[in-house]
């Protein structure tokens, strides 16, 4: 028998496995697929019985509309600019201090150390009024730089930083010091390169959190041309309330970047993700 | 090869020279002292004060806003819809075993192709993909209504506004969203049972459904046990699906309320930013007390190797 045919055979064993993959596929992947439908349906087709799911004529209308209701570029440029900067602060700022509690020997590192990771146990929401507060006398309320602030330094990044460094050998840095490079030289040609894959799960973790998340940027800015779009999205359902196309057009477009980022970098993110959670 | 003198210098464990820890630690430290350890100090200052109705002019008041938060019932719905809540959204983690499991059989085809399915819901913005469960729930017509009615349901519920029930739509949108980081998680720690159990235990007649009960449920419940700690956590932070799924001016909000809604309505609608600061300090009590009994717990279930 062909190993082909043996393996077809092999799947053919697996039905049940393959039934319940499949269901449970489509109950993943329909919320996605009917939204994009009705995105392009006409309200009363969205609020027809029996349910109707694929519109007579797409209405690429509704898409032109969310330009119009809603200061929608303005929001996502928002989106990309607090994305954009706290993942890159994050990378930055977390690597190297991840690095120095990894490697370096300083008075009061287990207990600066231990300070961090309490930061980890406590629940978000206990620093949001001071937080605000500080944002409110910087003046930056309605800024993408008070949305940014708080969000540049992690806690869980350095973490994860920090254990990725711990795993390399010391042999390295060694050498390189022998070689004539300083710290930093050493820290940023030699170092860095080697912990890429946590790098990327720092990245992707931020990028996704910053990306999607409401409460602090609902907190921060109010005005529609400062929202970032998880708010302006939250905003539109909320004024517009039966204006379902007109709802679904602006949500599609809210999530498309980050599934094209991900599709493009699919096992990346995966890999990635799966370190960060195994090591935190 | 560099010369002989900053050879003995480079010898003297550059690591631990001069200004380099403090250049590295400086700037995060620096953030974290602003951004988070005053903010939780002044935090719990606030839970001690009260302000007036636009959050200003805050007066020390003592214990009255915690007095206050035990007095008040929303706390207590808030807290039991949390903790439903919680409870419930839990259901994701074995649901996301058997999925994982079945996902790592040998040579599976299409496992890339389910994987990217399970693991699209968690790439989800939250507001976004939850108006399309709105529809779903709605009770006009919502398929799920349409459905009940189809067979034979004579007046199902309007979902969105009975209080229990939107509790539920959340809950659902929360598994649903859930599966897909923990299905990556257990992935790779099904990758790391050995492949020689299976076939011992094969060799001794054992079915897949005994092995699956005696090898790798046994061997993952360190996974198992990460994953219901954060999905726990996770659990008392409920806010961003269920504020999206209530919508602007609806009549189950109020009953409705999870704890870090509580949190936001108080401190950032109401302005009363003293009793908002007692909620986030009787969640954080919260969560340390339900992370440490599971803690405690592990010892009972949790298979280290």
């Amino acid at each position: 028998m062909s190993s082909a045919a043996k393996s077809w055979r092999q799947q053919l064993r697996y039905w049940p496995a393959h039934l319940v993959l499949i269901l449970g596929g489509i109950v993943m992947l329909f919320p996605f697929l009917w939204q994009v439908l009705m995105s392009l349906s006409a309200n009363v087709e969205i609020q027809a019985v029996p349910p109707k799911f694929i519109p007579d004529s797409p209405q690429w209308g509704n898409y032109v509309q969310v330009f119009e209701k809603l200061p929608f570029l303005s929001q996502f440029w928002t989106s990309v600019l607090i994305t954009v900067v706290r993942t890159g602060a994050q990378l930055v700022l977390c690597s190297m201090a991840g690095y120095a509690f990894a490697r370096m020997q300083f008075r009061g590192r287990g207990l600066l150390f231990g300070l961090i990771l309490a930061i980890l146990m406590i629940p978000g929401q206990a620093y949001l009024i001071t937080q605000y507060q500080i944002i409110k006398s910087l003046s930056l309320l309605e800024t993408p730089w008070g949305v940014i602030l708080p969000g540049m330094f992690s806690a869980f990044g350095t973490f994860l930083m920090r254990q990725a460094f711990m795993s390399l050998p010391r042999e390295l840095e060694e050498a390189a010091h022998l070689d004539g490079c300083n710290v930093w030289q050493v820290f940023w040609k030699v170092i860095l390169p080697l912990v890429k894959p946590s790098l990327f799960a720092v990245a992707i973790t931020t990028v996704l959190w910053s990306w999607n998340d409401l409460l602090w940027p609902l907190i921060v800015t109010t005005r529609e041309e400062s929202m970032p779009l998880s708010v302006g999205i939250a905003t539109l359902a909320g004024q517009y309330t039966t204006d379902w196309a007109l709802i679904m057009a602006a949500s599609v477009m809210a999530m498309a970047p980050i599934f094209v980022l991900f599709f493009t970098m699919q096992r990346r993110v995966i890999e990635g993700l799966a370190t960060s959670g195994l090591k935190g | 090869m560099s010369d002989a003198t900053s050879n003995r210098r480079h010898r003297r464990n550059p690591m631990t020279a001069g200004a380099w820890p403090l250049l590295f630690i400086g700037p995060l430290m620096l953030g974290v002292l602003v951004f988070y350890y005053y903010p939780i100090i002044g935090n719990f200052y606030t839970s001690l004060t009260k302000t007036n109705a636009f959050g200003g002019n805050a007066k020390f008041v003592g214990l009255a806003n915690y007095a206050d938060l035990f007095a008040r019932n929303d706390l207590k719905s808030a807290t039991l819809n949390t903790l439903i809540y919680t409870a419930l959204v839990l259901l994701a983690v074995p649901i996301s075993v058997v999925i994982a499991s079945l996902l790592e059989l040998p040579n599976l085809k299409g496992r890339s192709l389910y994987r990217v399915l399970f693991f699209m819901p968690y790439l989800a913005m939250p507001v976004a993909i939850v108006q399309v469960w709105r529809l779903f729930f709605n009770g006009n017509f919502g398929l799920l209504n349409q459905f009940l009615k189809a067979v034979g349901v004579q007046n199902p519920p309007y979902w969105l506004s009975t209080p229990g029930a939107v509790l539920m739509t959340v809950v659902v949108v929360g598994i649903w969203a859930s599966i897909g980081f923990n299905v990556i998680i257990l992935s790779a720690g099904l990758k790391s049972i050995p492949k020689e159990l299976y076939e011992a235990a094969a060799i001794d007649g054992a079915t897949a459904l005994q092995q699956f009960r005696t090898i790798t449920v046994p061997l993952l419940t360190p996974s198992i046990f990460f994953l219901t700690i954060m999905q726990a956590i996770g659990g008392f932070q409920l806010f961003d699906y269920l504020y999206a799924m209530l919508g602007g001016n609806n009549p189950a909000e109020a009953s409705s309320r999870s704890l870090v809604s509580l949190f936001y309505q108080a401190a950032f609608v109401t302005q009363n930013r003293g009793f908002g600061a007692a909620v986030t300090i009787f969640i954080l009590v919260l969560v340390a007390a339900v992370t440490a009994l599971q803690f405690w717990a592990q010892k009972k279930w949790v298979h280290y190797v």
